[in-house]
């Protein structure tokens, strides 16, 4: 093979781990190539144009905010690997956001002060075990892989009596990264309680492509070489060891190493080995954009985030039907600060669905049951939101077919498999895993996963090289 | 380079690593990591860019002697002592 397709590392998938990863490599001098098979970097968090818009996927909002230089924050520490000048996000923060339940309603924002309040007002007998769990949160490092696997559930039922509030606070941490039915590792549960609670959502202005477009230069300013339309069809593998990847146009790529952000299951059968039932997600979604003629909070909605169940126990499984609409998030893309106010308004409500029910409609049916699930997913959502229908000037549905479709992930699985490799290890030598089923989730966590597996092999590299 | 130049050179790493630290008081003698926020890869990046600049190698056995300013310049001194600071370089032009 010529020298042209030797690469150091070769990394699969352009999303954020995947960028986080080939940025850092790039830094550590590798000389490396990162393969992306569609036309769009972003991966689960990207962006398309419908009718001169820009529309972002993925569900919106950046967790983990940290004001500028923030001691020990994970946004601190992510902008510091990667060179990325705080400011160059131009993050707006939320307004608020709440946890509506028939029973209760708890609200939050940046800072960890209203939603303590809200929690004392509503569940007054909860207060001290609250408390405690707030202290025993500040005490795990979530970050050392050696954190036992404990139920997050059990975790938080360990402090708190009322299942109600149990289900509430659990309900934007699973919607927001679990990969397990009703309920996370515990300390996956600890990363997303600090993230989602005590940090608070941010988005940057103009939407996710800010933050992509920072990455992508600052990977090409590294010498990083990025190549679209490039999927890989087969990860080489000889005697237990990866040597490159094949690409679905036939041509081959050698490299030392090879980081994957496919997934666990998807990177196994890339490299030819067999997968189970389980190394397969269960949780896949339904998601629903509108767009309006006019800001929401010109309907009298202000909160950004509202993370809604119609019922006090709520379900988060694989419905059997299409799609579950007894709970799900609202996001209220424009209710983010802003330098400039927006003229539109834009609504997303995402709720659980079924993607192998979705798989295996028919074309005529698929269509039907998109739009007659997104408005049973905006009926549910009109309890807690404005309905956006009257002002509606766009509308698009995403199903787990769509999200298959782009992100390559089996089962529309956005979070991946229930089973964590935290070491990003495959069981194959010189073969990372980088991105969701590393362990971390959401942006920020998955921008940590591609650093921390390319700083591991740069430092194992060193020591033996 | 002489002490003084490997001091600039370590501190302009440093700066360059954690951009949103003050280095104007750095003490020779305290352990950076109780004057500023690094964390191990922080630490990571300060010794790829002693590479990266100046060719040096730190195993990892050795990072301990990185721990103070006057820790790397001492360590570093002999490594460096034959190359030309900045100061030196721009003087010989």
């Amino acid at each position: 093979m010529d020298a042209e397709s030797r690469y150091d590392a070769v990394v699969i998938g352009a999303g954020m781990s995947g960028l986080a990863a080939g940025i850092r490599l790039a830094q550590f001098d590798r000389r490396v190539l990162l393969l992306e098979r569609h036309t769009l970097w972003g991966g689960l968090n990207s962006f398309y144009k419908r009718g001169g818009r820009r529309i972002d996927t993925g569900l919106h909002a950046l967790t983990n905010f940290a004001k500028k230089g923030a001691r020990g924050a994970p946004l601190t520490k992510l902008l510091r690997q990667l060179r990325i000048p705080w400011e160059a996000l131009a993050l707006g923060e939320q307004t608020f956001s709440e946890i509506a339940f028939p029973s209760a309603r708890l609200r939050f924002s940046n800072g960890f002060g209203l939603l303590a309040e809200e929690v004392a007002a509503a569940f007054p007998a909860e207060r001290d075990g609250f408390a405690r769990l707030v202290r025993a949160i500040g005490e795990i490092d979530p970050y050392h892989a050696g954190e036992p696997h404990e139920s997050g559930r059990a975790f938080l039922s360990h402090f708190l009596s009322d299942p109600l509030l149990v289900d509430m606070l659990l309900h934007p941490i699973l919607f927001y990264g679990s990969a397990r039915e009703d309920d996370i590792d515990g300390y996956q549960l600890v990363i997303l309680f600090r993230s989602i609670f005590q940090e608070g959502f941010a988005r940057p202005e103009g939407g996710v492509k800010r933050l992509l477009d920072l990455l992508v230069q600052r990977y090409r300013e590294l010498g990083g070489e990025l190549r679209m339309k490039s999927g890989v069809r087969r990860i080489l593998v000889e005697g237990g060891t990866a040597r490159g990847v094949v690409l679905e146009d036939g041509s081959e790529i050698a490299a030392e190493r090879v980081f994957s952000s496919a997934g666990f299951a998807e990177t196994m059968l890339l490299a030819e080995r067999s997968v189970t039932e389980q190394d397969v997600g269960r949780l896949s979604f339904l998601e629903s954009i509108s767009i309006l003629d006019r800001p929401l909070a010109s309907l009298g909605h202000r909160a950004t985030m509202t993370f809604f169940s119609t019922e006090d126990r709520f379900a988060y499984r694989r419905p059997d039907a299409l799609v579950d609409t007894r709970s799900g998030v609202i996001c209220a893309s424009d209710n983010y600060a802003a330098k400039e106010a927006s003229t539109e308004g834009v609504l997303r409500v995402t709720v659980l669905a079924n993607h192998d029910r979705w798989c295996a409609l028919p074309e005529a049916e698929y269509r039907a049951a998109k739009e007659s699930s997104a408005h049973a997913a905006l009926d549910a959502a009109s309890r807690f939101a404005p309905d956006p229908r009257p002002h509606t000037v766009f509308h698009d549905v995403a199903t787990p077919r769509t999200i298959r479709h782009y992100t390559g992930k089996l089962g529309g699985a956005v979070y991946g498999c229930p089973e964590k490799r935290r070491g990003g290890e495959t069981g194959i030598e010189n073969l990372h895993l980088v991105g969701t089923d590393q362990g971390l989730v959401g942006i920020v966590g998955a921008l940590l996963s591609g650093i921390t597996v390319a700083n591991r092999e740069a430092l194992l590299a060193r020591e033996t090289g | 380079m002489n002490r003084e130049e490997i001091t600039a050179a370590v501190v302009d790493i440093i700066q360059t690593v954690a951009p949103d630290e003050d280095l104007s008081d750095l003490k020779p003698d305290v352990k950076l990591r109780e004057q500023i926020e690094l964390d191990s890869m922080d630490f990571l990046d300060i010794v790829m860019e002693l590479r990266k600049r100046y060719g040096v190698h730190v195993p990892e056995s050795d990072y301990k002697e990185l721990a103070t300013l006057e820790g790397c310049v001492s360590y570093l001194g002999p490594q460096l002592e034959g190359l030309q600071g900045k100061s030196a370089r721009i003087a010989a032009r």
